[in-house]
């Protein structure tokens, strides 16, 4: 019975939030309302016992949405919501088509003849989760996962030139002046 | 380990997780008191709660055009997520919840912290808590993902995400003692994840207090708390993951959890004592150091769980 309760208060708090977030002048409460609808839909994962889902939502969507208050609020003129501000633009056709998305998504769901549940609840729906995405692939892909991983670090990393007072900072190398022979600098570091 | 949890549990959890939040602002308080020529009195061990009281009776001071919702939701958050990161942490044998996933989960609960601690920085609007939230963030990047790997370990070596069953896979050999690195990286994470001692750009002097700069009276004591709160729930929860939970000789084990616990907390504030590393530093130590090695340390676990069979 709580299930219900929790499933449809969490389910209302999600599309309400999700609202909110065009409806306010903040970019900062705009972005913050957006991680809460998520978090909501984190809790549906987890009344539904999706634990695993459920937390990893929880995770990505709080660093995700952290990071990208930073670049928002980089980028907008009027971040804080101090003077009125529209969060949306071109209005009608931007609701005409969020509301046929909604309405098809929704019917889908509902049309879409979902298979009864033929085996009891897996006592490790984690693991279960993991052999359904992956099956005799598991290896592979981890060891693909980590090899891509380590790719972006490598890359970022050599794509990095180090900031400015960083401890293994390369000082850039000072422009060859016609004047060379009379001062010669001798910064920090030896790369 | 699957027997659920009685619901007392769901009280003691508060009443345990401040215990050791005050004791680490005590012995903060403590510290500082010795290392200024001070002896360790009864008193200093008191000041917290003398502190708490001075916070609780002075007015709240807002600053002009402050956005005080999301300022009292990233204040008032950071409590909120400490409490729930320790659910799956046990205490002896006894959890709130033995989550199937509860080291994801604590990891779900502590990354919290990176909105919230930049909503208390950016609700104040004022420059200088804005500058304290945005060195939370820079410095999140820096040690999460290793923190993040520091954490698939103890699953990994116990083939289950479930805080129980990784206590149960210790009773030989506590995963500390086999994969040290991972539990050294873990702290360092924590440290980060509370900025504290040598990670607490975020609330430093040099920007007048960061996050915490335009924090007063009960807002301040929250804040305060939270953090103290959160460095306790990392320190807790290293316990079950490193340290074999309740297991010891003689004493019960609710209470090798809570000396272990005790020990692992104290340790974390006493690095108060380390200078501040810039977060651009740490970002070429989190990136071209712990991750490296703690990917190593994944491998290495990796490897003996496979050989073990």
């Amino acid at each position: 019975m709580w299930e219900v309760i929790a499933f449809w208060v969490l389910a209302v708090l999600a599309v309400a939030s999700g609202i909110a977030v065009f409806r306010v002048d903040s970019m900062a409460r705009a972005t913050f309302l957006l991680l809460a609808s998520f978090l909501f839909v984190a809790g549906e994962m987890l009344v539904l016992e999706l634990h695993y889902l459920g937390a990893l939502t929880v995770l990505m969507m709080t660093a995700e949405m952290a990071i990208m208050a930073v670049f928002m609020i980089m980028f907008m003129m009027n971040p804080a919501g101090l003077e009125p501000m529209e969060m949306v633009h071109n209005k009608r056709g931007a609701l005409v088509i969020s509301v046929a998305v909604f309405v098809a998504l929704t019917a889908a769901a509902l049309v879409v003849p979902w298979p009864e549940r033929a085996a009891p609840h897996p006592s490790d729906a984690t693991h279960q989760l993991g052999e359904a995405i992956m099956r005799d692939k598991m290896l592979v892909m981890m060891v693909v996962g980590v090899g891509l991983f380590a790719t972006m670090v490598a890359a970022t990393l050599l794509a990095t030139a180090r900031g400015r007072y960083g401890e293994h900072a390369a000082p850039s190398r000072p422009e060859p002046s016609p004047h060379a022979h009379a001062h010669h600098h001798h910064a920090g570091g030896d790369r | 380990m699957a027997e659920p949890a009685p619901m007392w549990t769901v009280l003691v959890l508060p009443i345990v997780l401040g215990g050791l939040a005050l004791f680490a602002a005590s012995l903060n308080g403590v510290l500082t008191a010795v290392a200024s020529g001070r002896r360790a009195t009864l008193a200093e061990w008191a000041e917290p709660l003398r502190a708490s009281a001075r916070l609780l009776v002075r007015q709240r001071r807002t600053t002009f055009r402050a956005d005080v919702v999301l300022r009292r939701v990233g204040i008032a958050g950071i409590v909120v997520a400490a409490l729930l990161a320790s659910v799956p942490t046990p205490l002896g044998g006894v959890a709130v919840a033995d989550l199937p996933v509860g080291v994801v989960w604590f990891n779900a609960m502590e990354i919290l912290l990176w909105a919230l601690v930049w909503l208390t920085g950016w609700g104040g609007n004022s420059a200088f808590s804005l500058v304290g939230g945005y060195r939370f963030l820079a410095q999140a990047l820096a040690y999460e993902l290793p923190l993040m790997f520091a954490l698939t370990a103890p699953p990994l070596a116990a083939d289950s995400l479930r805080v129980g069953a990784i206590v149960q896979a210790q009773q030989d050999v506590w995963f500390a003692l086999w994969m040290p690195l991972a539990f050294l990286v873990y702290l360092i994470g924590i440290v980060g994840v509370a900025f504290w001692g040598p990670l607490s750009p975020p609330a430093a002097a040099d920007v007048a207090g960061g996050v915490t700069a335009e924090l007063s009276g009960a807002d301040r004591l929250v804040f305060l708390a939270g953090r103290y709160l959160m460095l306790a729930a990392g320190a807790a929860f290293a316990v079950p993951l490193f340290l074999g939970g309740g297991q010891g000789p003689l004493l019960p084990a609710w209470l090798w959890s809570l000396l272990k616990m005790a020990a692992v907390l104290a340790v974390l504030v006493w690095l108060r004592r380390f200078s501040l590393v810039r977060a651009e530093r740490l970002m070429s130590w989190g990136w071209l150091v712990l991750l490296p090695v703690v990917l190593l340390q994944v491998l290495v676990v990796g490897v003996v769980v496979l050989l073990r069979g």
